[in-house]
C-alpha cells in the first residue's frame, strides 16, 4: 500500500479559525479534517495528517521545514497532499511550501490544489502539481476527485500528460515530446488556420523578458577601475577549466595584471558560435585588453580589473545566462568595479 | 518549369567491384570513392564504412548528410561539382533511403551524432538511412577554411558521382514538380490564400555557411529563388556546428516546407514563392536582409508566409525581424524555431521575441539531456565528442555510455520541420 502524508491548516484540519492560525505544527495519525474526503479516493493509505497555523508557516518557514523534514523521514511517503488552499493567500504559501520543499529535497512526489489567482501559484507551480480549484472552500467537492484522480495516477506512476488533460496548472516546464506530424507539417496547419480567421495556438508563447536598467554613466573615467568581460569563448590555450563551446552553464575568471595583450597562441576560443580563426590569430579581437591596457598606461581610465570573465554566450539558456550575469555582477561590485565592457560574439 | 524527380529506394549498400544500384541494392567501389575524393590535393586519407539502421555503431562528428542525386542531362550540385548550369528542370534521379555521411578529425568546433541504434536514433532522421560514412583526413598545413571546403565538395562529390553511376537503372517512382510563373498561378487558383515561404540560411563564417549556387550566402542579398533548383541542389550546406539546429544538404534536398506547401498547393493554399534570406551577424545586414525579404513577399501579393530559421540565437533576431515586418505589412506569418529552456526545461525558450510572433511551431528543447549507450563500433572521431555542443566535460561516463544533449544530435530538431520532434509546457 502506498503511504501518503497530508498537510493542512488549522481551520481545515478543525482545530479552530483565525484566532488559531498562530498554532506550531502538530502531526496526527490518519486522516483529520480535509484529509477524510481523500481518504476513499486515494490509492493509497493517508498515514498522517500534519496541521499548521497558517501565520505560523508564514513567519517560521524554517522551524516548519524542521518539523516536516522529521516525519517525512520517519514515515517515508510516497506522496504527499497539501490544501487545497483556494484563494487564501498564506495557506496558499505554506501548501505550496511544503510541496515544494518536500519534493526538492527528497525527490517524493507531491500534489496541492489552488484557485489559479492565488499569489502562490506563481511561486511554486514549477515545483509540484497544483490543481485547480475554484475560489473558495464552496467547490471543495469538485477540487477533491480532481486531486485525487492526478494523485492517483502519480502514485501508479504513470506519465503525467498535459496540463489541460490532468487539470493542474502549468509548471512552465518546456517537454519534448514526438508529435504525431511534422514540424512543416504542423505549420502549414497553423498557417491555414491562421489565414482563415479560425483559432490556432502558438506552440511557444512569446517570453516577456526582465528588462534592466542601465547603471548611472561613470562620472570620471579617469578615476574608474573597469572589467573586461566577454561571452566569446577567450580562455587560456588548451582550456584548463573545459569551458563548453556552446550552452555553457558557468563562466570563468583568469588574471590579466602581468600581460599587456593576449598573445596568439596563448589564449584560444573555444567558442562553437562564430569563426574562430580570426580570434586564435589575434585573440584581442575578442576582448580589446591591448588597448584598454594601453588606456590605463595613458591614465585615460583609472585602472583595469585584475581578472577578466568569460564564458561562451553560444544557445545558453536565458536563465542561466541571467544567474550568470547576477554572480559576475556580483563579484564585480565586490571588488569596487565602477564600469565593464562586455563584448559579444 | 517542370523536375522530374525519379526515386530509386535502396534496401541496403555492399562494397563491389562496380558502382551501379540492382533491385534496391546499392554497389559501390570502394577504390574508386576513395580515388575520387583524393583527386583534391589538401585531403591525405579517407576510409569508407557502411552503417545500416540498427547496427551499433556512432558516426562523430558529421560534417554533412548528402542524398545522392544525379540529373539526366546537365549536372546537379551547380556551382560545386561539375558544370554550373541552371538547375531545376528535366529529370533528376535521386537514391532515397541512403545518404552520403562525411566525418573525420574535426575541422573546427565541430561536432554532430549519428547513433544508428539505440535511444538516440529516435532522434535523428539518419539513423533510418543506409549511410555511406566517408571519414576524411586533411593533409598538414591546411588551413580550417581550405580544410572545411575539401570536405565538403568530397562529400557532393561522392554523392554525385554514386547518382550518377544509376542513371541508366530503373525507378521505383516518379514524382513531377510544376512551377509555373506568377500570372498562371494567380489565374489558376484565385480563391485560395497565396503563401510564401521565406527560407533562411545561416551565413556566419567556418562551419557555419551556405552555398547557393557555390556562391557563399554571406555575400547574397535575400533573392526570389525556384523550389525546384532547391531539389537539384542548388543549395549546399557548410554548416554542421550545434548539429540539432542546423540544415544538412540532405534537409535542403528534401526540404521539408517546400514538400509540405506543393502537397497542400492547389488545395488550401496557392505556393506563389520561395525568398532565400542569408543570415549573417552583421546587424546592419539583419536590417538590410529583413527589409528586402518582407518587401520581396510583399511584391509578391502573399496573404501568408511561412518561416523557417537555422542555427539559434542571434539567428532568433532575423526571424523576429522578418515577422515583425511581415506582419505590419499584413502578411500572415507563422515561424519554425527550436529552443534552448535549459536543461530543466524552466527557462524562458527562445533569446529574443516580438509580440508579432503569435504563431510559432516549436522543433523541440535542445538542452533536454539524453542518456545514450556505448556503441560497438565509432566512426570519425570520439575525442570530438568533449568539444561539442551536446557534449560536455563529464559527458562520458564510466560505463562508456554518454551524456548528450540534444543540440548535438544531427538533425535532431532541424528548423524547417523535417522532423516531429516538438516541445510542450508542462
Amino acid at each position: 500500500m502506498k503511504r501518503i502524508i497530508f498537510y493542512t491548516n488549522q481551520f481545515f484540519g478543525q482545530i479552530g479559525g483565525e484566532d488559531k492560525a498562530y498554532i506550531p505544527p502538530r502531526i496526527e495519525d490518519g486522516a483529520v479534517g480535509t484529509a477524510n474526503l481523500f481518504k476513499d479516493k486515494v490509492e493509497g493509505e493517508i498515514v498522517a495528517t500534519i496541521i499548521c497555523g497558517d501565520n505560523y508557516y508564514a513567519e517560521n518557514i524554517e522551524e516548519c521545514r524542521e518539523f516536516i523534514s522529521r516525519e517525512v523521514e520517519r514515515l517515508r511517503p510516497d506522496l504527499v497532499i497539501a490544501g487545497p488552499a483556494f484563494n487564501a493567500g498564506r495557506f496558499g504559501i505554506a501548501c505550496g511550501d511544503v510541496c515544494s520543499f518536500v519534493n526538492d529535497k527528497y525527490g517524493i512526489d507531491t500534489i496541492t490544489g489552488m484557485y489559479i489567482e492565488n499569489p502562490a501559484v506563481e511561486i511554486y507551480k514549477s515545483n509540484t502539481y497544483i490543481v485547480e480549484t475554484g475560489n473558495s472552500a464552496a467547490s471543495m467537492r469538485k477540487a477533491v476527485p480532481r486531486m485525487a484522480a492526478l494523485a492517483n495516477k502519480i502514485l501508479r506512476k504513470e506519465e503525467i500528460g498535459l496540463p489541460e488533460e490532468e487539470g493542474y496548472i502549468p509548471k512552465g516546464i518546456r517537454v519534448n515530446v514526438f508529435h504525431e506530424k511534422t514540424g512543416a507539417e504542423r505549420a502549414l496547419d497553423m498557417l491555414v488556420k491562421k489565414l482563415k480567421g479560425e483559432e490556432y495556438r502558438t506552440e511557444i508563447p512569446i517570453p516577456v523578458y526582465d528588462k534592466v536598467e542601465a547603471a548611472k554613466p561613470i562620472k570620471d573615467l579617469r578615476k574608474a577601475k573597469i572589467a573586461l568581460l566577454t561571452s566569446g569563448g577567450l580562455v587560456p590555450y588548451g582550456n584548463p577549466d573545459h569551458l563548453p563551446a556552446a550552452t555553457a552553464k558557468f563562466y570563468k575568471k583568469y588574471p590579466i595584471k602581468d600581460i599587456d595583450r593576449f598573445a596568439e597562441g596563448s589564449y584560444e576560443s573555444v567558442h562553437a558560435g562564430y569563426d574562430p580563426v580570426y580570434a586564435n590569430e589575434n585573440p584581442n579581437r575578442i576582448l580589446p585588453l591591448d588597448l584598454f591596457k594601453e588606456l590605463e598606461k595613458k591614465g585615460e581610465i583609472g585602472s583595469l580589473y585584475e581578472f577578466y570573465f568569460v564564458t561562451t554566450g553560444n544557445s545558453t539558456s536565458v536563465a542561466d545566462a541571467t544567474r550568470m550575469g547576477m554572480e559576475i555582477a556580483e563579484e564585480l561590485k565586490e571588488a569596487g568595479v565602477d564600469g565593464a565592457i562586455m563584448t559579444s560574439t | 518549369m517542370e523536375l522530374e524527380l525519379r526515386k530509386i529506394y535502396i534496401k541496403d549498400i555492399v562494397f563491389d567491384e562496380k558502382t551501379h544500384v540492382d533491385s534496391g541494392v546499392l554497389y559501390i567501389n570502394r577504390e574508386e570513392i576513395s580515388k575520387l575524393i583524393l583527386e583534391d590535393e589538401r585531403l591525405s586519407e579517407v576510409s569508407i564504412d557502411i552503417a545500416k539502421p540498427g547496427d551499433s555503431i556512432r558516426i562523430i562528428p558529421v560534417k554533412d548528410v548528402i542524398e545522392p542525386r544525379a540529373k539526366l542531362k546537365g549536372e546537379a550540385f551547380p556551382g560545386i561539382d561539375g558544370v554550373l548550369d541552371e538547375v531545376g528542370r528535366g529529370i533528376t534521379y535521386a537514391l532515397k533511403g541512403c545518404a552520403v555521411v562525411t566525418t573525420g578529425p574535426i575541422v573546427g568546433f565541430q561536432e554532430g551524432i549519428i547513433d544508428m541504434s539505440g535511444p538516440l536514433a529516435e532522434y535523428t532522421p539518419f539513423s533510418k538511412l543506409n549511410n555511406l560514412v566517408l571519414s576524411i583526413k586533411k593533409k598538414e598545413n591546411v588551413s580550417p577554411h581550405e580544410h572545411e571546403e575539401a570536405v565538403r565538395v568530397a562529400g557532393i562529390k561522392a554523392a554525385h558521382y554514386i547518382a550518377k553511376q544509376c542513371l541508366e537503372s530503373e525507378f521505383d517512382e516518379s514524382e513531377t514538380f510544376v512551377w509555373n510563373d506568377l500570372s498562371v498561378k494567380l489565374a489558376e487558383y484565385p480563391d485560395l490564400p497565396k503563401v510564401a515561404y521565406v527560407y533562411q540560411c545561416i551565413a556566419q563564417g567556418l562551419l557555419h555557411d551556405t552555398y547557393f549556387y557555390g556562391r557563399d550566402a554571406k555575400e547574397m542579398i535575400p533573392t526570389l529563388v525556384n523550389p525546384l533548383e532547391i531539389m537539384d541542389g542548388a543549395l549546399v550546406s557548410g554548416n554542421c556546428v550545434s548539429a540539432g539546429s542546423k540544415t544538412t544538404t540532405y534537409h535542403h534536398q528534401n526540404n521539408a516546407v517546400i514538400r509540405e506547401c506543393f502537397k497542400r498547393h492547389g488545395k488550401e493554399i496557392n505556393f506563389i514563392g520561395v525568398v532565400l534570406s542569408p543570415m549573417t551577424t552583421v546587424l546592419n545586414d539583419k536590417y538590410r536582409n529583413s527589409i528586402i525579404t518582407s518587401r520581396i513577399v510583399e511584391m509578391l501579393g502573399a496573404d501568408g508566409v511561412i518561416q523557417s530559421q537555422e542555427g539559434f540565437g542571434n539567428p532568433t533576431t532575423d526571424l523576429m525581424m522578418i515577422c515583425k515586418r511581415l506582419e505590419n505589412k499584413g502578411i500572415k506569418t507563422v515561424l519554425i524555431s527550436n529552443e534552448d529552456a535549459g536543461v530543466d526545461g524552466k527557462s524562458e525558450p527562445l533569446p529574443d521575441g516580438t509580440v508579432e510572433a503569435d504563431a510559432i511551431v516549436s522543433t523541440g528543447n535542445s538542452n533536454a539531456n539524453l542518456h545514450i549507450p556505448k556503441m560497438d563500433k565509432v566512426l570519425g572521431d570520439l575525442d570530438a565528442l568533449e568539444h561539442i555542443t551536446g557534449g560536455f566535460e563529464g559527458s562520458r561516463q564510466e560505463d562508456g555510455s554518454l551524456i548528450v544533449e540534444i543540440h548535438g544530435i544531427m538533425g535532431s530538431h532541424n528548423l524547417q520541420g523535417f522532423s516531429k520532434l516538438g516541445a510542450v509546457t508542462k
